[in-house]
C-alpha cells in the first residue's frame, strides 16, 4: 500500500490534518474533544435517564431502558450504513482508506447491535413476559443483521492479500446491507399476515412527555459522539495494523535481500 | 450485451457444471440422500407424529432445501477451485456476468431437481397431500432462483478458503432468512395450512431473486478478479 | 411496580460493553503506536 492511495479528498473526519499529535497512542486533539464531550454527555444522560425524567404512563419506569436501547439500535444501523458507504466507496475508488473505514465501523456496529439486542431483550422480559418476541420485526431484523455482520467480520479475519480481502469484504457488506430491508419486510409481513393478533404495541408512545423526548434526544447525541470517538480510535488502530503488516513485510524482504547479498559476498 | 455471446457463455458454463456434476455423481449419491435424511431426522425429532409433521411440512421442507442448497453451492465451487477453473474462466475472456449466470443457472437446475425429490419425500414420509400446484411450483421456482443467485455470490467468495465449510453457511443462511420465511409462507398457503395470500409471498420471493441476480451481475466481476 | 432490577442490568450492560471496548481500543492503540514509527502515522493525510 502506498501513501498516494490513502488520501481521498475531504477525508477529514473531524481530526486534525496533521495527525500523530501524540506519538505514544492513537489520541489527538480531535479525539480528546470528542472524548470529553462524550463523558460530559454520558453524565447528562445518566442524570436525565435514571433520575430527572419522569416515568411513562403506560410503560412505567421501564421507559428508562429505552434511553440506552433506542440509541444503541440507531447506532447499529448508522454504523452499518457507514460500512456500506465505505464498501461502495472502496469498490469505486479502490482506496484502502475506505476499506478501513468500513471495517472499523462494522466492528463498532456489531458492538452496538449486540447492545441493542441485549437491552431490547431485557426490556421485553417485563413487557412481553419473555425475552424474545418473534412478532417484533425490528428485534428480529436486528438479530439477523447481527449474524450477517458477524459473518462480515469473519470474512475480514481470513488471511489474504490486502486487496483481495478488501474486495471480498466490501461485497459481503453490500450483500448484507441489501438484505436488511428484505428481512425487515418479511418478518413484519410474516407476523401481520398471520391470524394471531400481535399484542405488541409500538415501543414508544407518540405522545410522550417533553422531558422524556429530550432525554431520548440526549441519548442519541451522546451515543453518536461515542461512536465518533470509537471510530477515530478504531480507524487509527486498523491503520497502524496495516502499516505494521506492510512494514514488517518490507523489513522481511529487506532482511532477506541483505542476507542474500551477505552470503553472496562471502562465497 | 444483447448479442448471443452473453447467453452462449452462460449456457456453456452451466452445461460444463452440470456435466461435471452428473459425471461425479456426488449430487446424486450424497446431496439428495442427505436431503432425504433431513426429512427422516425431522420425523424422529418430532416424535414421528404425522399430524405434526403435516402441519409443519412447509417449514421442514424449506429447511431441508436450504441445508442441501449449502452443499450444492459448496460443490459447485469445489469443482472450480480444485482444478483452477476460476482462472481458466477468467482467462477465457468471458464476461464475469455471464459466468455468474452460468454458475447460478447450474445451481438453479440442481435445486429444482432437489425440490421435486423433496416434494415426493414429504408426500411419502409426512403423508402430506400436495395441493395448490400453481402457487407451489411458481414459488418453488422463484425461491430457487433467489437461493442460487445469493448462493453463487457467496460460493465464489468462499471458494478455495480453508474455512469454507463453516463460513459459507454462516454467511448464506442469514441472508436467505427472507427466502425461508417467504417460501414457507407461500407453501403453507398452497397447502392450505395457513390462511395467507400466498401470491404476495411469491411476489416477494421474485423481488428477492431479482435483487440478488442484479447484485450478482454487478459484483461477480470484482469477486472473480481475486486469485 | 418497580422494574429497577431490569433497568440497572440494562444500563450496566451498556456501560460495561462500551467501557470495556474503549479501554481495549486505547490499549491496542498504545501497543501498536510503540511499534510504528511516527512518519508512518499519517492516517488523515
Amino acid at each position: 500500500m502506498t501513501d498516494t492511495t490513502t488520501n481521498p479528498p475531504g477525508a477529514g473526519m473531524g481530526a486534525p490534518t496533521r495527525s500523530g499529535d501524540d506519538p505514544r497512542n492513537t489520541a489527538s486533539k480531535g479525539t480528546r474533544v470528542f472524548g470529553i464531550l462524550s463523558l460530559i454527555g454520558i453524565g447528562w444522560l445518566v442524570a436525565l435517564g435514571l433520575g430527572l425524567s419522569p416515568d411513562d404512563q403506560t410503560q412505567g419506569d421501564l421507559v428508562r431502558l429505552m434511553y440506552v436501547h433506542v440509541p444503541s439500535a440507531w447506532l447499529a444501523y448508522l454504523s452499518f450504513g457507514v460500512t456500506a458507504m465505505g464498501s461502495i466507496m472502496y469498490l469505486w475508488k479502490r482506496s484502502e482508506w475506505w476499506d478501513l473505514v468500513a471495517a472499523s465501523s462494522a466492528e463498532i456496529g456489531v458492538l452496538f447491535t449486540g447492545l441493542a439486542l441485549v437491552t431490547g431483550m431485557i426490556w421485553g422480559r417485563p413487557t412481553w413476559g419473555s425475552y424474545w418476541e418473534w412478532g417484533d420485526a425490528r428485534l428480529v431484523t436486528t438479530l439477523v443483521l447481527f449474524l450477517m455482520f458477524l459473518g462480515y467480520l469473519a470474512v475480514r479475519r481470513i488471511p489474504a492479500d490486502t486487496h483481495v480481502r478488501s474486495r471480498r469484504s466490501a461485497i459481503v457488506a453490500l450483500i448484507a446491507v441489501v438484505d436488511i430491508p428484505l428481512v425487515h419486510f418479511s418478518v413484519k409481513w410474516w407476523r401481520t399476515l398471520h391470524q394471531e393478533a400481535t399484542v405488541l404495541s409500538s415501543d414508544f408512545d407518540p405522545k410522550i412527555d417533553d422531558l422524556m423526548l429530550f432525554t431520548l434526544m440526549v441519548g442519541l447525541v451522546v451515543f453518536t459522539l461515542v461512536y465518533v470517538w470509537f471510530m477515530l480510535h478504531r480507524f487509527r488502530v486498523a491503520w497502524l495494523e496495516e502499516q505494521l503488516l506492510d512494514h514488517s513485510l518490507a523489513d522481511a524482504i529487506e532482511a532477506r535481500r541483505a542476507e542474500a547479498v551477505g552470503t553472496g559476498a562471502t562465497t | 450485451m444483447a448479442d448471443g455471446t452473453f447467453v452462449n457463455d452462460a449456457a456453456l458454463v452451466a452445461a460444463k457444471d452440470l456435466r461435471l456434476e452428473l459425471r461425479s455423481r456426488v449430487a446424486v449419491s450424497q446431496v439428495v440422500p442427505f436431503a432425504v435424511l433431513l426429512l427422516v431426522i425431522f420425523g424422529f425429532a418430532l416424535d414421528g407424529d404425522q399430524t405434526t409433521l403435516q402441519r409443519l411440512t412447509s417449514g421442514l421442507y424449506w429447511v431441508a432445501v436450504l441445508f442441501a442448497a449449502v452443499l450444492i453451492v459448496q460443490r459447485a465451487f469445489a469443482v472450480e477451485s480444485d482444478d483452477g477453473v476460476r482462472d481458466a474462466l477468467r482467462l477465457a475472456g468471458m464476461r464475469p456476468a455471464s459466468v455468474f449466470v452460468g454458475k447460478a443457472g447450474a445451481i438453479f437446475v440442481q435445486l429444482i431437481v432437489l425440490e421435486v425429490l423433496l416434494g415426493v419425500g414429504v408426500a411419502v414420509f409426512f403423508g402430506t397431500t400436495l395441493t395448490g400446484w400453481g402457487l407451489l411450483i411458481a414459488s418453488a421456482v422463484v425461491a430457487a432462483a433467489g437461493i442460487s443467485a445469493a448462493g453463487t455470490l457467496y460460493g465464489v467468495l468462499t471458494a478455495g478458503l480453508r474455512v469454507k465449510e463453516s463460513l459459507l453457511p454462516m454467511l448464506l443462511l442469514p441472508v436467505l432468512a427472507p427466502v425461508l420465511i417467504g417460501a414457507t409462507r407461500a407453501m403453507g398457503a398452497a397447502l392450505g395450512d395457513v390462511a395467507v395470500d400466498g401470491w404476495s409471498w411469491f411476489n416477494f420471493l421474485a423481488i428477492f431473486a431479482l435483487i440478488y441476480v442484479a447484485l450478482g451481475l454487478f459484483a461477480f466481476g470484482p469477486l472473480l478478479e481475486e486469485s | 411496580m418497580s422494574n429497577w432490577g431490569y433497568i440497572i442490568v440494562g444500563w450496566s450492560a451498556a456501560a460495561g460493553v462500551l467501557g470495556a471496548y474503549a479501554v481495549r481500543l486505547v490499549t491496542r492503540g498504545r501497543s501498536l503506536s510503540r511499534r510504528v514509527p511516527p512518519e508512518r502515522r499519517r492516517w488523515m493525510g
